[in-house]
């Protein structure tokens, strides 16, 4: 019976306590939806009245609009750009012996710890010997560079994955080696594939650190169209367009898991 | 097409990116071995001067500041994340653990501008906690939590729990789950078993997660600039305050050195110490 109890006080600890850490960790989010809808320019909680008038103005004022669209053009190539390279590499690297194979994989996974503010004054000082500045070839290098080692280890953890069987069956039935990469290997990595793109995408559109860095006025991405104006004014603006964000990347983030997995989408585990 | 043609191909772009991103380093290299032209962008002749201005107090405080807040935001985050990274790996409803998954790591995607501006309303004057506080008279004046070093602790812990939970996760879900239950026929409680044989067995990943986290801070940039606002500044920010404001391009090019040698310092620290953990046997 004492036994019994530990075991239940051990897990209703447990339980409160993983509560507690998911309510600091959300409650952020759950104030600033609160706070779209509050009708005056004065932020109280709780809201007095409710009103839809900072949403209109979020999706009205210009210099969103033009962030928005520049974030879908950047976003677009560089997801592009970095699912092709990536899912190349990866399969070069599950595949190939190649001299050079460790440096090269090294140098591609390095800006998960270089701090995106050294890679984009680098981009920057980089694009500026070439007089590039500012331009978009120069905002989707930084951002192809930040997101292609997601794209690498979702193909990667699929590659693993995959069953070399296939690829055996049909060469002996006389596939050759570009027929069992296009019509075997392909189809088989294309959940991988998608969920890299998938995490490029939004970690692209979402980017700020290295955009802010590279990105002219004529470039400038929505995050950083949104730090100017968090500068600028203090009215809920702000909230309404941090609440569309926060409420499609929860959507996305629940479809990837439903129909992707998260787990595997993220490596945490390697599904046998 | 030969299986040559194909890898040729298949490598030929990734490293057309590498060299880039090999460039870009190399060209903040260049950049802070030249002279700063004031007020203008093209940089003078070759000088050595401007390593020796980071021994210079203000820059030499907010290198601190920036070590300081990586270290508790670590320590800090690691506490935060174990039970999440636990519940995880260990508990068998499918549902409740999309759930925590899902929560914990939304974070991460929506962006640093959003989640640094939802803290900006949690931490307020007039924000969440402030009104919530001042409602149930707890306190009678407002907390100063903006542009102190516990706000952007607190949103930076936020920030890089998602990052610290995968990392915990896959090393909990790699423990073997025998030396659990061999423990527990002997005897131990939950409690125990826990302490005494899953914590232990964990260490690897709670030393990939510290390492990856104070790396991952080094490089906030959102977070410390709009909660700190100017008075909590970290290596990042001071890089774009030179960078930007004085253009002194030479000398934000040495501050991002220190945080790219920092870096790849902690990097080399990591692979060391797994492979250090290996050796002791303890995966």
């Amino acid at each position: 019976m004492k036994a019994k109890h530990k075991k239940l006080l051990a897990r209703t600890g447990a339980t409160v306590l993983i509560t507690l850490i998911l309510l600091f960790v959300s409650v952020p989010s759950v104030v600033v939806i609160m706070s779209a809808f509050n009708s005056t320019a004065i932020l109280s909680f709780p809201p007095q009245d409710l009103s839809l008038r900072w949403f209109e103005r979020a999706v009205t004022y210009r210099d969103f609009q033009r962030g928005f669209i520049n974030g879908l053009i950047v976003t677009a190539w560089t997801s592009g750009i970095a699912l092709v390279i990536g899912t190349a590499l990866a399969y070069a690297i599950d595949r190939f012996q190649f001299r050079g194979k460790d440096l090269l994989e090294t140098i591609l996974l390095s800006p998960l710890v270089i701090p995106h503010f050294t890679i984009g004054l680098g981009v920057l000082m980089l694009a500026s010997q070439v007089s590039m500045r500012g331009s978009f070839a120069t905002v989707i290098l930084a951002q192809v560079i930040l997101v292609l080692p997601f794209v690498l280890r979702s193909v990667y953890v699929s590659l693993r994955n995959l069953d070399r069987r296939y690829e055996l069956a049909a060469a002996s039935l006389g596939a050759s080696p570009l027929q069992v990469l296009l019509r075997v290997d392909l189809p088989l990595l294309l959940p991988g594939m998608f969920g890299g793109w998938l995490f490029a995408a939004i970690l692209s559109f979402n980017e700020f650190s290295a955009a802010l860095f590279v990105t002219s006025h004529a470039t400038q991405t929505l995050p950083v169209a949104m730090y100017t104006y968090v500068r600028e004014y203090t009215d809920p603006t702000m909230a309404a367009i941090s609440t569309i964000f926060i409420v499609t990347t929860s959507i996305t983030l629940v479809l990837a898991n439903r129909f992707l997995g998260l787990r595997k989408v993220l490596a945490i585990e390697e599904s046998k | 097409m030969t299986k040559r043609q194909i890898q040729f191909l298949f490598v030929i772009p990734a490293v057309f990116v590498a060299f880039l991103l090999v460039a870009s380093l190399f060209s903040i290299l260049q950049f802070s071995v030249r002279e700063h032209v004031p007020g203008s962008l093209v940089v003078g002749g070759f000088t050595l001067d401007n390593f020796g201005r980071v021994l210079r107090p203000v820059y030499a405080s907010v290198l601190r500041t920036t070590m300081e807040l990586a270290l508790s935001t670590a320590l800090l985050t690691l506490v935060l994340s174990y039970p999440l990274a636990y519940a995880l790996a260990r508990v068998p409803s499918k549902a409740i653990q999309s759930l925590i998954l899902i929560i914990s790591i939304t974070p991460l995607f929506t962006g640093d501008i959003v989640r640094t501006y939802a803290w900006l309303i949690v931490l307020g004057n007039n924000g969440f906690v402030n009104s919530t506080l001042m409602a149930l008279g707890i306190i009678e004046r407002p907390l100063q939590l903006m542009y102190t070093q516990l706000g952007v602790t607190l949103a930076l812990v936020q920030y890089s729990i998602p990052v610290m939970v995968m990392v915990l996760t896959t090393a909990i879900a790699h423990i073997d789950r025998n030396y659990e239950k061999a423990a527990a026929s002997l005897g131990a409680g939950p409690v125990r078993v826990f302490l005494k044989v899953t914590l232990p067995l964990s260490t690897p990943g709670i030393i990939a997660g510290v390492i990856t986290i104070f790396a991952w801070t080094l490089s906030a940039f959102a977070t410390p600039q709009l909660i700190g606002g100017g008075k909590v500044m970290m290596l990042s920010n001071m890089v774009y305050l030179v960078g930007f404001s004085s253009f002194d391009f030479p000398f934000a090019a040495v501050l991002s050195l220190i945080g790219l040698v920092v870096s790849i310092a902690l990097l080399v620290a990591m692979n060391w110490s797994s492979r250090r953990v290996e050796k002791m046997g303890l995966h």
